[in-house]
């Protein structure tokens, strides 16, 4: 490897990077638009969960029980006064997705310390809801009765203590994922037009035939966007750290430093694909398949990996954003570092030093 | 190996598939010649000199260029051979000066000489108020030109031009042409790939391709003497008109 020929090629990188102002404001845009997008619309808070009641007793203690649903931001009390067969087309509405009934002998059953049913109707189509209406109205219940009976004796109580996101906010478990997706798909994508794009004008053609070795166009075209990549990796932080409210708990300078790896990753990914791809269109196509699924899917951005399938789980082994999601959660959130997760660390630097010597042999074969 | 011959090509195949588009072609261009490729389109001239530059690999035979093996040296040729394709494949969105830069750079002039060589390209091609602005605002005929020159940075001792006057006016052809004179007349060997016949008749010698082979090759003289012909647009047609 020549120094002096690799550095030609990133200065003239550089070159077509700032002088297409356009395209270069598009790439600063993007990810503020799509984490703003994303951030806003992936959430698994329960929120504005409605609900109707038929309230038979209409005494102050099944008031009281009402208002334990009510006293509350995740219910809203949308329908009193129905009919029991009203329910169901409710239901059927998606109106509601909770309805409470509260016979007539409520008062009296719980004033002769009887046990007292009261029906508590959910709509478990979806079963995150009905789980969480189902747990929630159970802490309700236990609730209702520690008022009622002050000294019953012997009651066990669970006191948790939650770690690392006490306040349980699903964007601060999203926003830090959707860190590592932007930030692979707007770098894979970058990289992976730049060689098709000098295949479609036929400039590829004049530098092979110079005595230019791949490694150099690799690296000569890895750099670059390197700085750019980390650029849009800052302002995607600032955004998260502003707009969520996503804690920061861990060293600034260990996700900096991280987040050059998972970049370089990115970008060999993107050359990889650039490396066999013919045209910028091809390229870019197959750049958003190859990242965008995976890593919502198989990374552990939404859905565990633990619950997955085993042979999903040796997948989700290839996928970077793996790695660098238990990173970037584990310096955000908990404040751990190098410590903790330099095995990671190494297997990013391991997948992007494979993909970048694909991409080197693979661009050495489509010339000859 | 110490050959005479700036390029030797022997039984020289490329298959695509099942598609021949070059078939056993052999021949031998002198040094400081100017070797004429004939041939309509698609009849292998491309494929032909990709191989040569060392950009393509070819599916059987052998050839040399500057005295290296195409099969085994095409590091040794790419530091002595220039090239030039049909797209004069400049960077559209960089300067007159990054585009020579750059190529001065790809063949690892040191800092001084491309400096050098760019002041005196450009003091040559008369491009000294253009310097700074983008190629892509160039006339075709100075992008070809410069395109030429670029080619030309690294004292290369054998230039390919594969198409070089594709779309270009006939007076800048002919301007093109002298340059190309200029060139073998300090000694460099120029192979030169075209469908314009008259341009043919600017060359030392011509090879005419068909299908993949070649049918006919020597100087347009004797050509025409042995076709009985006037002009190389007869003889052409002629000839690929029989095969």
């Amino acid at each position: 490897m020549k120094l002096r020929r690799t550095i030609s090629i990133i200065i003239k990188e550089y070159t077509h990077i700032f002088r297409d102002w356009r395209s270069l404001l598009i790439i600063i845009l993007m990810p503020v638009l799509m984490i703003i997008l994303y951030g806003y619309a992936i959430t698994l808070d329960m929120k504005n969960l409605t609900f109707a009641v038929i309230d038979d007793s209409k005494t102050p203690e099944s008031r009281e029980l009402i208002r334990g649903f009510t006293e509350n931001r995740f219910f809203i009390l949308r329908y009193t006064g129905i009919k029991r067969n009203e329910i169901e087309s409710l239901f059927k509405k998606r109106d509601i997705q909770m309805a409470l009934v509260i016979p007539g002998d409520f008062s009296e059953s719980l004033i002769s310390k009887r046990i007292t049913k009261v029906q508590l109707i959910v709509d478990a189509a979806d079963s995150n809801v009905g789980t969480f209406i189902n747990n929630y109205s159970n802490r309700v219940a236990q609730l209702f009765n520690e008022k009622l009976n002050h000294r019953s004796p012997g009651i066990l109580g669970l006191e948790p203590r939650i770690l690392y996101n006490p306040d349980m906010k699903s964007a601060n478990f999203f926003v830090p994922g959707l860190v590592a997706l932007i930030l692979l798909l707007i770098c894979s994508l970058l990289t992976s037009i730049t060689i098709t794009r000098e295949k479609e004008t036929g400039t590829l053609e004049q530098i092979l035939v110079s005595p230019v070795h791949p490694i150099e166009i690799v690296v000569g075209k890895v750099v670059p966007y390197i700085t750019l990549g980390f650029f849009n990796g800052i302002i995607i932080i600032i955004f998260a750290r502003l707009l969520f409210k996503v804690p920061i708990n861990g060293s600034l300078s260990l996700i900096a430093v991280l987040s050059l790896i998972y970049i370089f990753v990115a970008l060999s990914f993107g050359l990889m694909i650039s490396a066999v791809a013919k045209t910028q269109q091809i390229a870019m196509l197959a750049t958003l398949m190859a990242t965008v699924l995976p890593t919502i899917m198989l990374s552990g951005f939404i859905f565990p990996i633990a619950s997955m399938p085993l042979p999903l789980q040796y997948i989700s082994k290839v996928v970077p954003a793996t790695y660098f999601l238990i990173i970037i959660r584990g310096i955000m959130l908990k404040g751990i570092g190098l410590a903790e997760l330099w095995q990671h660390a190494a297997a990013l630097s391991g997948i992007g030093l494979f993909m970048l010597s694909i991409a080197t042999i693979r661009f050495k074969t489509t010339l000859e | 190996m110490e050959t005479d011959n700036a390029v030797s090509v022997s039984k020289l195949s490329r298959h695509f598939g099942k598609f021949i588009a070059v078939d056993e072609i052999s021949f031998e261009v002198n040094k400081g010649e100017i070797f004429g490729f004939l041939g309509a389109n698609g009849a292998g001239k491309t494929t032909a000199i990709k191989m040569l530059c060392g950009l393509l690999k070819p599916t059987s035979g052998e050839a040399t260029v500057a005295g290296f093996s195409i099969n085994s040296e095409t590091a040794k040729i790419k530091k002595n051979i220039g090239y030039m394709s049909q797209k004069f494949s400049l960077y559209d969105d960089l300067t007159v000066k990054e585009n020579i830069e750059f190529y001065g750079g790809i063949y690892g002039l040191s800092r001084e000489k491309i400096s050098g060589k760019t002041d005196q390209l450009i003091s040559e091609l008369n491009l000294d108020k253009m310097k700074n602005t983008l190629t892509r605002s160039l006339p075709l005929g100075w992008k070809q030109r410069l395109a030429l020159s670029t080619s030309l940075l690294h004292d290369p001792s054998i230039i390919f031009l594969d198409e070089p006057t594709g779309g270009v006016d006939p007076i800048s052809r002919r301007n093109f042409w002298r340059i190309i004179y200029e060139i073998a007349s300090s000694g460099k060997t120029v192979f030169v790939t075209t469908h314009y016949m008259d341009e043919a008749e600017y060359c030392n010698r011509v090879s005419i391709m068909h299908k993949g082979k070649i049918i006919e090759l020597g100087t347009p003289t004797d050509l025409k003497q042995k076709y009985n012909k006037t002009t190389m647009q007869d003889i052409f047609i002629h000839i690929v008109g029989q095969n």
